[in-house]
């Protein structure tokens, strides 16, 4: 586990090593390596097996924004990472380790998105073609076709900025939190066309990060409001609300087991068992 | 004991109370004058010469066969006259030389113990008043233990045994009243009553079972309803009968206090026999009419007691209140005014008894008249013990329960002065549990007295108490067992398994792999989120001026409540920012008014004052003083002004003590009782976030308790002395010595807590004098409260004073506190002042104790 250059941002090491996300900044993989953004324009990766803690590489960043990077894992060696670029509303892919940059995706020039503050890699079991979800400035959700590097589809789901969001690729469903008092939960249908399904109201505004536990029975956000509140993931019934930090808290992370930590400005990171896994 | 020598002789006269037909009683006179011997007459003295003299088993086997005759059952049984004559006059005689005969050497003169067998016959099957009579006789006339006292004694078990007591007191139902001779039936009923203690005189340590009175008196229970029976079926037959030998055995039972025992057994039985059967109920009601008026209380009592309810008590009594004076007289006054120990079910059963009838109904209106007068008198609100206070209570609001609107409009007036004196007073105690009686009571009763007015309706914490009276108040249905009242059960059991899946925490998710569009909803149960409100943050302030400027000024309700609530932390992590205005933060605090609903209010500004006070000690206690005794405070400020103190002084005197522990704000053993209840609200959010949240680990983040001076040592002068100066002047608005005797009490208390926290401080001394003085001068106040304040201030003051100092400079003060301590300890009507009392006297005892070991040498 490690902290973020704010205090509470942290990843979660999978339990085997084999593919190490982080969150707050990003998961690294393949040689035991975390990687970590920090706000000095440049994402490390970190050993840490091992009870080691030494950065073996970094990569330079273009940008100084919110966003945070999202990992990709393409095979042993190979994994694919998507940060914001270098205009401010551009969005790059690299190849890893390799740092050679794959593409750099920019949206069309009157669509004016602003900047992109989440994005979202994932690729399907049928499909080779790697896809990137991307949460933008001015509250919508779009999605990219990396090898076409077009967007295949772009709804508004909010109307403030899209602070976190999650996919789960099974059920073709993902939701996102804003910066307003509520989550949208959308579907992806077979033209590749999103569509909003829902909004579910909050109590107070604000959610900062949204992840889908593995086995997507649950979902966790991490509010604005110093609170971590679990949904039912199927039906977004609220669960349950979890008052323990003081201040925001800026992400929440599920482990392999199910376990669910969050982080927060407070200096605390606090660790949740909620509907264990049998 | 030995019977009177009066009565021997008398009940050796034998004729005069045979229990005979009437016919006998008329021939009576005749034999007493014939000169001529009859042949019975002749028969029984030859017997009695040769039963004397004759070493001879088989003659005196002939002989006692021949007296058999008289006593009919034989194969060859003597005339009816004779029998009756030899029953009349000769029983007792022969009876009286069988005892006489008693050894092992005559029973030993025939073989296989046949001649004892005849010999026990008489006993067992003549008339039963006459062998029992003789045999408890010859019981106490013989010195044991010997071989004849262990046969006799034997033998009276037999006799009981083989249900002779009820042919006793069937004998004596069976005499007409005017032929009943009053002595001798005096005489049966003592020995009948006395037997258990007869008997354990008699035999010591050789007593039989039988004759233990947990044994003996249900038997007589048993035996006396064999008598009614009896009773009754000849009644059915015609014949006249009187039950009063019965009920006056009854009656001497309950006397002796063995209502259990006898009522027990008779109660039940008779509830059964009475149900559906007019002739026995009538038995029953003349049985009890017949108790005399010395042992009417105790076989009420004792019946009030043992009737499962109302209907059954008044199948049993009838309207024996109406009938009795005396039975009025328990039941309407003694059990309700002079005695408090019986049970809720036993006042129902009692007062349920006078609603059934409509002519016992008046008495329970008079009933319900007295006690509200008794419930309102102001006297007895203050020198009753609180357990009776609930008794009254409890009577109250079942008398309401069962009158109708009519009944009470009729005495409106006259109740509801009552009820308001009642209520003033309650409400005017220092002693919750008072204060919450007066409004259930209120509650209850003036909603049935003056229905059309609005409701009264009172804040008070729900207890065990008035749940139960609240119960009380709601008519019960027509049923024999009281159990039916009582919080309803059924609400629980419908939680029960909801409660269950939350608690046993978290339900199955099925392994991954299965459909999750086949996953039921209520697969996950959600977690408790009453705890979910909105934020209201971005308004809080940052600095301790801030917070007493937007609690002075701002009209923003949100900042306020902001400010209020980062007050405590904002004091506690800045305490040089808080010096520099701590004396004007007390004092906007303290004059701080809750504006807006504020969760919590009163904790969040006693937590602060209290931060405040921690950082600041000097000054702030100083001004806090001051101002108790100050005018324009209300009785609240002045409480909340010594709450504080008490709590900071605890604080300041911790050993070690963290700067952040002070969010907890756990009262110690001698705070005050009502300053718990404001800060709970965190203690259950912490509880819940304890519960909900795993820790990995405790260690690392815990430093042991550093050690450090005591706080208070040098400025527990400020917090004391100040306070105990001027109790005794009264301003125009605050008199503390008239009418606001509860901050008398409550000071009373501060000044203990105080005392007891200024442990080992140099001024512990001085305190401890002054504290004694105060005692000393308030040790007869009328408030218990306050004398519970002073009980403990005492306490303190042994605790916190070392012992020698005590003795050398306080040896009057203590010897004045000891003399009144042991009368608080004897005679305060207040259990918890008793209690103290005694805790002080251990702690006076202990002292010397201490001191002992060191005068010696």
């Amino acid at each position: 586990m490690e902290e973020g250059s704010r205090p509470g941002l942290l990843g979660i090491p999978h339990p085997q090593m084999e593919r190490s996300s982080t969150l707050g900044c990003l998961g690294a993989q393949a040689a035991l390596v975390p990687v970590h953004q920090g706000r000095d324009l440049k994402l490390c990766l970190w050993d840490l097996a091992e009870g080691r803690n030494a950065v073996v590489d970094s990569v330079g960043l273009e940008s100084v924004g919110f966003c945070r990077g999202s990992i990709l894992a393409r095979g042993q060696q190979r994994w694919m990472l998507a940060v914001p670029g270098g205009g401010s509303d551009e969005i790059q892919i690299l190849e890893m380790p390799s740092k050679t940059s794959v593409c750099t995706l920019k949206p069309e020039a009157d669509a004016k998105p602003g900047m992109p503050m989440c994005l979202e890699l994932w690729q399907t079991d049928s499909s080779p073609r790697p896809c990137l979800l991307a949460g933008y400035e001015d509250g919508s959700v779009a999605l990219w076709d990396v090898s076409e590097r077009k967007v295949c589809s772009r709804i508004a789901c909010h109307t403030e900025p899209v602070m976190g969001l999650d996919f789960d690729s099974q059920k073709a469903r993902g939701v996102s939190g804003s910066a307003e008092k509520a989550l949208a939960v959308w579907s992806l249908d077979e033209q590749q066309a999103l569509q909003v399904r829902g909004k579910h109201e909050l109590t107070n505004p604000g959610i900062s990060d949204v992840k889908i536990r593995p086995d997507r029975k649950i979902l966790a956000t991490a509010g604005w409001d110093h609170r971590v509140r679990v949904f039912h993931w199927r039906t977004m019934k609220p669960l349950a609300v979890l008052a323990f930090h003081s201040a925001v808290v800026h992400c929440v992370a599920f482990a392999a087991d199910g376990l669910l930590a969050a982080g927060s400005r407070d200096h605390r990171i606090s660790i949740w068992s909620l509907y264990p896994r049998s | 004991m030995r019977p009177s020598p009066r009565l021997g002789p008398m009940w050796r006269l034998g004729p005069m109370w045979m229990p005979t037909a009437p016919c006998a009683f008329t021939s009576f006179p005749l034999n007493r004058m014939d000169p001529v011997p009859s042949s019975v007459r002749l028969t029984v003295r030859e017997a009695v010469h040769t039963l004397s003299s004759s070493e001879d088993g088989g003659c005196i086997f002939s002989t006692l066969g021949s007296l058999k005759r008289y006593l009919g059952g034989t194969e060859n049984p003597a005339l009816p006259g004779e029998q009756e004559e030899f029953a009349r006059v000769h029983f007792s005689a022969v009876l009286r030389c069988l005892v006489s005969k008693l050894n092992p050497d005559w029973l030993g003169l025939l073989p296989n113990g046949q001649l004892e067998e005849l010999w026990a016959s008489f006993f067992l099957e003549g008339p039963a008043d006459q062998a029992f009579l003789v045999l408890m006789e010859a019981l106490e006339d013989t010195p044991g233990p010997s071989f004849r006292l262990m046969k006799m004694a034997r033998l009276l078990a037999r006799f009981l045994k083989a249900g002779r007591m009820a042919a006793v007191m069937e004998g004596q139902c069976r005499q007409q009243a005017e032929l009943a001779f009053p002595l001798l039936q005096e005489a049966l009923l003592i020995k009948v009553v006395g037997l258990p203690d007869r008997l354990g005189n008699c035999l010591q340590h050789e007593n039989l079972a039988e004759f233990f009175p947990q044994n003996y008196f249900p038997l007589l229970g048993e035996e006396a309803v064999r008598v009614l029976q009896a009773v009754v079926d000849s009644l059915r037959g015609g014949l006249d009968c009187s039950v009063s030998f019965v009920s006056q055995v009854v009656g001497k039972a309950c006397v002796y206090g063995r209502q259990k025992e006898i009522l027990g057994v008779l109660v039940p039985r008779l509830t059964a026999l009475t149900q559906g059967s007019c002739l026995w109920q009538r038995v029953c009601w003349r049985l009890v009419e017949c108790v005399p008026d010395r042992a009417m209380e105790a076989v009420l009592t004792g019946l009030v007691e043992t009737a499962p309810g109302p209907q059954v008590l008044a199948r049993l009594l009838g309207n024996l209140v109406l009938k009795s004076k005396k039975a009025r007289f328990v039941m309407t006054q003694k059990l309700l005014f002079l005695q408090y120990r019986y049970t809720t079910p036993v006042l129902q059963s009692l007062l349920g008894y006078l609603a059934m009838d409509s002519q016992r109904r008046p008495l329970l209106v008079q009933a319900l008249k007295e006690l509200m007068e008794t419930w309102g008198s102001s006297s007895a609100i203050r020198h009753a013990p609180l357990a009776q206070q609930c008794y009254v209570s409890k009577a109250v609001l079942i008398c309401l329960a069962h009158l109708g609107d009519a009944e009470l409009q009729d005495s409106r007036d006259e109740l509801l002065a009552s009820l308001m004196a009642g209520v003033k007073c309650r409400l005017d105690s220092s002693l919750p549990a008072v204060r919450r009686l007066g409004m259930v009571v209120a509650e209850v009763a003036s909603a049935r007295i003056h229905p059309e007015g609005p409701p009264l309706k009172f804040q008070y914490e729900e207890d065990e108490l008035s749940c139960e009276m609240l119960a009380l108040a709601t008519p019960q249905p027509a049923a024999d067992s009281p159990s039916e009242a009582g919080p309803p059960v059924a609400p629980v059991a419908a939680e029960a398994p909801d409660k269950q899946t939350v608690e046993g925490g978290v339900p199955q998710v099925r392994p991954q792999g299965s459909d999750s569009e086949l996953d039921s909803d209520d697969e996950f149960v959600p977690y408790d989120m009453s705890g979910d409100q909105e934020l209201k943050s971005g308004k809080v302030p940052m600095y301790v001026r801030d917070c007493v400027e937007a609690l002075t000024t701002s009209e923003d309700w949100e900042r306020w409540e902001a400010a209020l609530r980062a007050l405590e932390g904002l004091v506690v992590r800045s305490p040089a920012a808080t010096r520099e205005v701590s004396v004007e933060l007390a004092q906007v605090l303290l004059h701080l008014e809750e504006k807006t609903s504020v969760a919590g209010f009163e904790g969040l500004r006693q937590r602060a004052l209290v931060a405040v006070t921690i950082t600041d000690p000097a000054r702030v206690a100083e001004y806090l003083t001051s101002q108790f005794y100050a005018i324009n405070y209300s009785l609240r400020q002045r409480m909340d002004i010594l709450d504080v103190l008490a709590l900071a002084a605890q604080e300041l005197s911790r050993p070690g003590r963290f700067r952040r522990t002070s969010q907890c704000g756990s009262p110690g053993p001698t705070c005050p009782p009502s300053c718990t209840v404001a800060p709970t609200w965190r203690a259950v959010v912490d509880e819940r976030i304890r519960r909900k949240t795993r820790r990995f680990s405790k260690g690392s983040s815990r430093q042991g308790p550093a050690g450090s001076p005591n706080e208070f040592n040098s400025v527990a002068g400020y917090f004391f002395f100040p306070l105990i100066q001027g109790f005794d002047r009264p301003l125009v608005t605050f008199d503390l010595l008239g009418d606001d005797q509860l901050v008398l009490g409550r000071l009373a208390h501060t000044l203990g807590a105080l005392m007891y926290l200024a442990v080992n401080t140099t001024v512990a001394v001085s305190m401890g004098k002054a504290l004694l003085e105060f005692v000393w001068a308030l040790r007869f106040h009328g408030d218990t409260y306050v004398r519970r304040g002073l009980l403990s201030a005492v306490s303190s003051v042994l605790l916190s004073v070392p012992a020698e100092r005590l003795l050398e400079d306080l040896p009057d003060e203590l010897l004045e506190a000891r003399s009144w301590l042991a009368d608080v300890a004897e005679k305060d009507p207040d259990e918890d002042c008793r209690m103290l009392a005694v805790k002080a006297l251990l702690l006076l005892e202990k002292l010397k104790d201490k001191l002992l070991p060191l005068s010696p040498p």
